[in-house]
């Protein structure tokens, strides 16, 4: 049966290409491999080899010929004895052209990740007893609750066993899990972090602390190039069911390199679950769901909250399910939506605000994807009024975010802009006085919603 | 122990070995003035001495020419202080002054010199390698004969961007000294901990790069090795790696409580092995030096390290409008 030879995409970006020379002529009998013409594409020449066995029954485009797209009929192979049929046969119309891209179906929703119904059941029940505990503690109790649970956690990282930590998170894990379980790393960020990641491949799910998430960076490959993608890449069949954590953002004159907020950077990545915990028990309910979580979680903790303490509930399971956010006091004459230490920010300035009969009602995400904006819609519709907190930077940030998600789907409900309160547009500084003033402050949150508040 | 060896080295002069004296001994008062003011609340954040580990940096600069240049990680103050930068700006950027190396913007991780050629002062592990090869690049192809010296820890000699660092320097013959400060510990991980390949210079061999090994307590030891690498990258020979044997008396950072080793580890090192006391040694046995020239030197560098002190007190704070100065630079023309 005849075969039409197809114009070669001989690059990624090439859409047509020029036919700069024959090397074979009707009649000639042509193998697998033969080198039959050469083809220019936008990049560079390239010899164009024969995949069928055949005669060249006939040539359709002649050498010279600028502009062919991809996928024209550029000649005919025949078999032995077989007449060759005649060109307008042998190229059907709808050939001529790269064949037409369906248009892709539609996401699910104008934003990234859908979120679910507003649901505003308390994290735990009225009559359940709670124990004061610090971030440090939950996080550690989630920890070694879920290594219990199951033999395929296990933690890695600089300092996590000898050490008990650098910030002392992994506090006891040695000891009572051994080392085959609580792993110190070289200062090897990229390496372990790629090891982990094939070690969730192959079915362990691995718990990777980095001792900062600037140190992350040099880790960042494996993060969204192994673990948030390979899901997809592999159409379902494996992933990466696995926690990156550790402490994120400004802590104290540590400087430009050393005091970065990096949520909105993770957030932006499709595959990965972000989570950034306020209290303590945001940090134990929402650790242990990121522990059983089949996917890769990115785990944003803050130095400056570890030592606070916050009531836990004593309960044999506590987990908080991601996407959902928690009203942490409600209030009607505006909306303050933040997360991690940001909501320290948010609470302090509602109190501010309280005291001059504002009434602010704050938000605390707690996990930025999924994010949870019908809570956030829905407080809107309310107030009619918005303050985002984050301490990142403002541009690109979780805030500009959120203002877009509630222009487009609270727009009518909105009496004032958006205002999105961030850290300064500059690096860290190190001079006590400068940090201070790159940094987030209450007065700030408190300025915005009284601007918004036209007050 | 190996014995001390204050007579092995009899052709030294004197004027030389009062030179380290003074310049060990100024890293190691500044230090512990840097300890005291960081305990006072003067100076924040990280702060990482380099007490103990004097003679590495004195002993290669004494190798180093006009015009070389170096760059290291955040244990830095002692490198500032050997290739000439004064005192007073380094205190000054440790307590966060305006009289700071970078303004007090940058602290006591990231400082800078370009009149010292000082290129940093880096928080971030290893990262510095690859720099220093690239300052290292930019002086052949200028086609200068001018050496970088490249310092890294025990700890970051572990990161693989070293190794990318290794195998490009030897490919283009830059001229680079790769100089792996092992003073046994990454924060809280002896270097056994973190590798089955513990001779770290050796490592080189892979990518063909010469090295050695060397004494880091003994400053005349780490001068001699420094003097054949120099003239080894200045012939164009391509990089080469000094692997200096050193240790530091303090915790890895100021809130470190360095309970990874034992006080008596700490302690017989500085008993046998300390590198100041082994010139003061030297000096006194070989009568270069009276008990009272050396209590004159020790009263001078006192008094450099208080004027630097009250510098870095009295330096304002940097006025706000510092809070947005150098995040470009300025587009010309
Ligand atoms: C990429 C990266 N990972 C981790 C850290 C945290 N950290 C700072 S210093 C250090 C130990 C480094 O040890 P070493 O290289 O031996 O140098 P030393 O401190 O002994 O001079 C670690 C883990 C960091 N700053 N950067
Ligand atoms: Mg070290």
């Amino acid at each position: 049966m005849a075969i039409e030879i197809l114009m070669p995409a001989l690059s990624p970006t090439m859409e047509e290409g020029t036919l700069a020379k024959w090397l074979v002529k009707e009649g000639d009998t042509v193998s697998s491999g033969d080198i039959m013409a050469e083809i220019e594409t936008d990049k560079a020449t390239m010899e164009f080899e024969a995949v069928d066995e055949g005669i060249i029954g006939k040539i359709l485009i002649e050498a010279g010929t600028e502009g062919v797209k991809v996928n024209t009929p550029i000649a005919i192979l025949v078999e032995e004895g077989e007449a060759v049929p005649s060109a307008d046969t042998a190229a059907p119309a709808a050939k001529q052209d790269a064949p037409q891209e369906t248009a892709p179906a539609k996401a699910p929703a104008t934003v990234a990740a859908a979120a679910p119904v507003t649901d505003t059941t308390p994290d735990w029940g009225a009559d359940v007893e709670v124990k004061p505990t610090t971030v440090r503690e939950a996080l550690r109790d989630a920890m070694a609750e879920e290594m219990r649970r199951d033999p395929d956690v296990f933690l890695m990282g600089e300092e996590v066993a000898e050490y008990q930590g650098a910030y002392k998170i992994s506090q006891g894990l040695l000891d009572e899990f051994g080392a085959k379980r609580v792993i110190d790393t070289p200062i090897t960020e990229h390496g372990f972090a790629g090891i982990a990641t094939g070690a969730a491949f192959g079915g362990l799910k691995p718990i990777v602390e980095f001792m900062t998430f600037n140190f992350a960076m040099q880790a960042i490959d494996h993060i969204i190039n192994s673990a948030a993608k390979t899901l997809y890449m592999s159409g379902g069949q494996m992933g990466a069911p696995m926690v990156f954590r550790g402490p994120n953002g400004a802590a104290a004159r540590v400087g430009a390199q050393h005091s970065q907020c990096y949520a909105a950077w993770y957030m932006q990545v499709p595959g990965l679950k972000v989570v950034m915990p306020y209290s303590a028990s945001d940090a134990k309910g929402l650790m242990k769901t990121a522990i059983r979580d089949p996917n890769p979680v990115i785990f944003l903790e803050n130095e400056i909250l570890y030592g606070k303490s916050f009531d836990v509930p004593v309960m044999d399971d506590f987990t908080i399910p991601f996407g959902k956010a928690k009203i942490e006091r409600a209030g009607d004459d505006v909306t303050i939506v933040s997360f991690g230490i940001g909501v320290t920010y948010a609470l302090t300035a509602a109190e501010k605000l309280a005291e001059e009969g504002i009434n602010a009602e704050v938000i605390n995400l707690r996990t930025l994807r999924p994010m949870d904006t019908e809570t956030i819609l829905a407080s809107v519709r309310k107030t009619n009024r918005c303050v985002t907190v984050e301490e990142g930077w403002p541009q690109g940030s979780v805030g500009g975010y959120i203002s877009n998600v509630i222009m487009q789907q609270a727009f009518d409900y909105l009496d004032a802009p958006v205002i999105n309160c961030t850290g300064k547009d500059v690096p860290m500084p190190y001079a006590a006085n400068l940090e201070k003033h790159a940094l987030l402050t209450a007065d700030e949150v408190v300025a915005a919603c009284k601007q918004v508040t036209y007050r | 122990m190996p014995p001390k060896k204050a007579a092995a080295k009899p052709n030294v002069s004197a004027e030389e070995l009062l030179g380290h004296y003074r310049e060990m001994l100024l890293i190691r008062r500044f230090e512990e003035k840097a300890g005291q003011l960081y305990g006072m609340g003067l100076i924040g954040g990280f702060c990482h001495l380099y007490i103990g580990q004097e003679a590495v940096v004195v002993g290669l600069e004494a190798a180093a020419d006009e015009g070389d240049k170096r760059v290291t990680s955040y244990r830095d103050h002692g490198h500032m202080l050997a290739c000439g930068m004064d005192p007073k700006g380094i205190m000054a950027e440790l307590t966060g002054r305006e009289g700071g190396f970078s303004k007090g913007k940058g602290g006591s991780m990231h400082m800078f010199s370009k009149e010292k050629h000082f290129y940093g002062g880096h928080g971030i592990v290893g990262a510095q390698v690859p720099l220093g090869a690239g300052l290292a690049f930019s002086d052949k192809y200028k086609g200068n004969d001018r050496v970088t010296f490249a310092y890294f820890g025990d700890g970051a000699a572990n990161q693989g961007q070293v190794y990318e660092t290794y195998n490009m320097a030897e490919l283009w013959d830059l001229p680079v000294i790769f100089v792996i400060e092992n003073n046994g510990y990454a924060m809280g991980t002896s270097v056994v901990r973190s590798t089955k390949s513990p001779s770290l210079w050796e490592r080189g061999a892979a990518y063909g790069i010469e090295g050695e090994e060397v004494d880091g307590m003994d400053v005349l030891a780490v001068k001699a090795a420094g003097e054949r690498a120099v003239a080894y990258c200045r012939a164009g020979k391509g990089p080469y790696i000094l692997e200096v044997k050193t240790y530091r008396y303090r915790g890895h950072s100021m809130s470190d409580p360095a309970k990874y080793r034992t006080r008596e580890e700490v302690q017989k090192m500085r008993d046998e092995r300390d590198p100041i006391e082994q010139i003061r040694d030297m000096l006194l046995t070989g009568k270069h030096a009276s008990e009272d020239d050396l209590k004159a030197i020790d009263k001078d560098i006192k008094a450099i390290v208080n004027e630097a002190a009250e510098f870095s007190k009295e330096s304002p704070e940097p006025a706000l409008e510092e809070l947005w100065t150098d995040i470009y630079a300025k587009v010309e023309g």
